[in-house]
């Protein structure tokens, strides 16, 4: 590779994120070009390396890597493979769409800036091969968070962003000893000290229980961000308060970090802890999935609803991820990708409503449909692929987990179908209380679609169409690294995952 | 029984003990020039005293580089001990000196009490710090202890128009006083044990297990002494109390001085007397030090957060540093493992890290503060970032790097002594310190939602003296700069 575009990836929102903080307030168009060509060129770059990713590869592609703190044996390893694959394009297409698409009402220059370095640190997040590196990315992410919540959110955002920051941290907290420990306890086996991803993963041989403590100590770090039960509460607090654009990149990538997290340094670090816990962790995920479920009928507050979804929704990838068998973990990837853009597309919509409602108490709405009917329109649609309708993408992800899932955790798939049809029953239950009905005064005057949010959800409706409809260019590219992952695990613990082939 | 031919002065390798000579040249101009001279111009004394602190950082680097290929050792008839961990120790003096001069000047030409005095004064406490960390006797480690506390009671006491000056200027030297009592006593004792107030002589008398006397518990109760003394003036809990009153207090830049040159003399100077001196009797004193750094960590951090005022807040956020810095004692004390010399190197970066932050929050806080110096409450912070965002965003990058965030040299100092402790086997007080960080976190987030997030009542016109503004903006730079690049700083301190 020439041009090395994964570098490119990270330091191109960086760059902007400069060029906008030195320019001055005034400057206003100005600083929204510079963040949107440096967040288009973004998304450019990892459309292009989507094309160029050769399918059926199941190692890192694209790997760029220098030597940065030789005294610690720390480098800027980066690298990109069918898991991270996708979240990388959803990362690169998200921002752009909502720089251009969300208006943060006040200070656009401070807002924009930190969008930028909020994009350049989970990108960083997704394509790091080196521990400490990926702890970098993983944590600097806070802060522009924070600040998007703290700065622009609604009434209790103070409280929201410093919860979200300081939960965040203390689960860093444990993982960053463990990133530590692991270098330090691999030191043995690698010859020197090296924070190196693959040299510790296809090195390391840590005694048992050792492992075990280490997983511990990174999955609290990711259940936390995941959210998984019952380290969840932040979350709905962050969704609620967050100002739209911070909600869709929360619930787009944000909380995919967690779950990607918990396969690439998880399970592929020390597999034989994810198999002695794997126990504990589907359990927590299928009570995370009710538990979701159930929290989100009850809601009076449209986002927290969508919130709570969430919860649910991330449950199932964790499920799948756990479940340990190759179209589980798949479809756990897939449904990464999925969720980020059903949820994100809900959330950039219940925005919509609160701009011209100024509300997002359901009981408030009322009747929509009859006035904006091209509105609920997407709405619908939008909601039928987070309910996982067969023919849209929440359905191939779904499926695949919980097919993938029953060999291996037969009881937990049992249970964890059940969310699938809460999840129906809490979105379709607030689509009827939003959207039928007639419409009272208040909601007489609901605006109807505008050309500008249109084209902007229909890149959403896009993708949920085709891959509903035609998933196998992206399972292409996905499966190969999983089936290695579930490989490197197989040959690392007397796990076997059962014989079952996909139909293929 | 000292025979006359005895009394033949040590030989002396002048350039060697040139960093002093630089501090001590600046003293004595500016005592006695200043004094003979009518007023200089304005921001004149703080420009000598600068460059004086300036002139022995460079020295430091230029000794520095005759070192490299040269072993440690001992100069002034042993007195001092000349090596890569204590030069490195006496040019982050230098250097916080330098940044903390800076500040005072604009500082002192705001509240039109520009004068010589206080600026010999810090150069006093500079020198006093630089002998603490290069001693190799107790005695003369003694010596620079009380040079830095004395000019440290001073300049705590040092504004005439707050009263709360005077105060902790007493209060400081009443329990200062107490903490050298202790610190003496101890040598005293360990000197009963040993036979020896020097350090190597001290580690070699342990080392081959002869106590004089026949009992250890001499030695302990030496021991016990000296971590008392020393735990007064790093402020470790249980003898913290002082820490706020006096932190509030100081003067502001007076504060940062405490917090970086104090600070820094004296964690170096515990680290040479527990890791080197006493060693071998590492698991007499550890348990203790694990005991005293988990309680450091945890009140300080607890305290810091229910805090109105910024400078309280950053008195028991010093304080919590102080827990973190010693757990690479704790690390530096796990003698049987190869990897113990990690908390040597891990406490040496972190104490270098922590001087540059700390002196430009307190800059900042300086700032804000306004004339009188008494607007350090939370409140005073509201709306900086509208009023002035490019302070408030070098005191953002300042707050987040106590935070620990990464890419901010803050993290690189955790870093490291996590690294130490992890090396060493301390798992559990590694996730302790990370958890205290979290909740100090709590803290520096105050601040922040204060500065961007609150609405802005702070009319009052702040404005930044261009010494001062160097002093930030060389801070600032600096936790930027080797959070990126912590090489720049790791290469000099992990090579001891």
């Amino acid at each position: 590779m020439s041009i090395p575009i994964l570098t490119l990836l990270v330091l191109v929102p960086l760059v902007g994120a400069l060029v906008a903080s030195l320019l001055a307030k005034s400057n206003e168009s100005i600083v929204k070009n510079v963040a949107l060509v440096s967040s288009i060129t973004t998304g450019l770059l990892s459309v292009w390396m989507l094309i160029k990713f050769p399918t059926g590869s199941a190692g890192f592609e694209f790997v760029s890597k220098h030597s940065w703190v030789s005294e610690w044996g720390i480098s800027w390893h980066l690298g990109v493979d069918g898991i991270s694959l996708f979240l990388v394009v959803l990362t690169g297409i998200l921002f752009p769409l909502v720089i251009v698409g969300i208006d943060p009402h006040h200070d656009h220059k401070q807002y924009l800036v930190w969008m930028l370095v909020l994009e350049a640190g989970v990108m960083g997040s997704f394509l790091s091969l080196d521990l400490f590196l990926f702890f970098v990315f993983f944590e600097i992410v806070l802060v522009p968070m924070y600040f998007l919540i703290g700065k622009w959110g609604y009434d209790q955002r103070i409280y929201a962003a410093t919860k979200f920051f300081i939960y965040t941290m203390a689960g860093s907290a444990f993982m960053l000893v463990g990133i530590v420990a692991t270098a330090f306890l691999a030191r043995r086996d690698i010859g020197y000290l090296s924070f190196d991803l693959i040299e510790i993963a296809e090195k390391s041989n840590f005694a048992t229980s050792t492992g075990r403590w280490l997983f511990v100590g990174f999955v609290i770090a990711f259940a936390v961000k995941v959210p998984l039960f019952p380290l969840h509460t932040w979350l709905p607090d962050a969704h609620t308060q967050a100002p739209t654009g911070g909600s869709v990149i929360l619930a787009g990538v944000l909380l995919k970090m967690g779950t990607y997290g918990m396969l690439r340094f998880g399970v592929y670090l020390f597999p034989e802890a994810a198999v002695w816990a794997k126990p504990v962790l589907l359990t927590l995920a299928v009570i995370g999935i009710i538990y979701g479920a159930i929290a989100a009928t009850m809601q009076k507050d449209l986002k927290r609803l969508v919130a709570y979804s969430s919860v649910a929704h991330l449950g199932f990838i964790v499920l799948g991820t756990f479940a340990l068998t190759n179209q589980a973990i798949t479809g756990g990837v897939m449904q990464m990708v999925n969720h980020g853009i059903s949820t994100g597309a809900l959330f950039l919509m219940v925005g919509m409503i609160y701009e011209r409602r100024h509300t997002r108490v359901i009981a408030e709405l009322k009747g929509i449909q009859a006035v904006a009917p091209i509105f609920a329109g997407f709405f619908m649609l939008i909601m039928l692929s987070s309910i996982g309708l067969p023919g849209l993408n929440g359905f191939v992800g779904e499926f695949l987990i919980l097919i993938g899932s029953f060999p291996t955790a037969r009881w937990w798939v049992v249970a964890a179908t059940t969310g699938v049809i809460l999840a129906a029953l809490y979105l379709l239950w607030a689509y009827q209380r939003v959207f039928h009905g007639e419409p009272d005064e208040a909601n007489k005057s609901f605006a109807e679609i505008t050309k500008r949010e249109a084209m902007l959800l229909s890149v959403f409706v896009a993708a949920i169409v085709f891959t509903g409809v035609y998933p196998k260019p992206m399972l292409n590219r996905i499966e190969p690294s999983v089936k290695s992952l579930l490989e490197h695990v197989e040959s690392r613990s007397n796990y076997k995952q059962p014989e079952f082939k996909a139909g293929e | 029984m000292l025979a006359a031919n005895m009394f033949v002065g040590p030989e002396i390798d002048w350039f060697k003990i040139s960093p002093f000579l630089v501090m001590l040249g600046g003293v004595l101009l500016l005592i006695l020039a200043g004094s003979l001279t009518p007023q200089w111009k304005k921001g004149a004394y703080g420009i000598v005293g600068a460059l004086t602190a300036a002139g022995a950082a460079v020295f430091t680097a230029l000794l520095w580089r005759d070192l490299a290929d040269s072993a440690p050792s001992s100069l002034l008839a042993n007195a001092l001990t000349f090596s890569k961990f204590t030069l490195f120790a006496t040019f982050s003096i230098a250097i916080a000196t330098l940044l903390a001069i800076l500040v005072t000047s604009g500082f002192l030409v705001r509240e039109n009490e520009d004068g010589p005095e206080i600026f010999a004064l810090i150069l006093s406490a500079a020198i006093g710090g630089m002998v603490m960390v290069q001693a190799n006797d107790l005695i003369v480690m003694f010596l620079g202890l009380e040079t830095l506390s004395l000019a440290f009671y001073l300049l705590t006491a040092s504004s005439r128009s707050r009263s709360a000056s005077g105060e902790a200027g007493l209060k400081y030297f009443v329990l200062g006083g107490f903490a050298s009592a202790f610190f003496l006593y101890g040598v005293a004792l360990v000197f009963g044990a040993t036979g020896s107030t020097n350090i190597d002589a001290i580690a070699a008398s342990l080392s081959k297990d002869m106590v004089l006397g026949g009992s250890s518990a001499m030695l302990l109760a030496g021991i016990a002494l000296l971590l008392v003394g020393f735990g007064f003036k790093v402020s470790l809990v249980p003898f913290h109390t002082w820490t706020a009153d006096v932190y509030q207090g100081a003067p502001t830049p007076i504060t940062a001085l405490m917090g970086s040159v104090g600070k820094t003399a004296a964690f170096v100077a515990l680290l040479r007397v527990f890791s080197d001196a006493l060693s071998s009797r590492s698991d007499d004193w550890r348990p203790v030090v694990v005991v005293i750094a988990i309680l450091t960590l945890v009140v300080g951090s607890v305290l810091a957060v229910v805090q109105t005022d910024v400078k309280r807040m950053l008195a028991y956020s010093s304080i919590s540093h102080a827990g973190f810095i010693l757990v690479g004692l704790v690390a530096a004390g796990q003698v049987a493992s190869a990897d113990a010399s990690l908390g040597t190197s891990g406490t040496l970066a972190y104490l270098f890290i922590y001087s540059i932050l700390v002196i430009g929050t307190l800059g900042i806080v300086t700032v804000v503060a306004g004339k009188g110096d008494n607007e350090t409450s939370l409140d005073a912070f509201k709306g900086l970032g509208k009023s002035n965002p490019v302070l408030a965003m070098g005191m953002t990058v300042l707050l987040l790097a106590q935070a620990g965030v990464p890419l901010t040299s803050g993290f690189v100092a955790k870093f490291g002594i996590i690294r130490a402790a992890v090396s060493t086997g301390s798992y559990t007080l590694a996730v302790v310190a990370m958890l205290a960080a979290v909740i100090a976190a709590f803290l520096y987030l105050r601040i922040m939602v204060s500065m961007w997030l609150s609405e802005g009542t702070t009319s009052r016109d702040v404005s930044v003296a261009f010494s001062t503004r160097i002093a930030i903006g060389l801070c600032v730079a600096a936790t930027v700069v080797l959070g990126f690049f912590p090489s720049l700083l790791l290469q000099f301190t992990s090579q001891n």
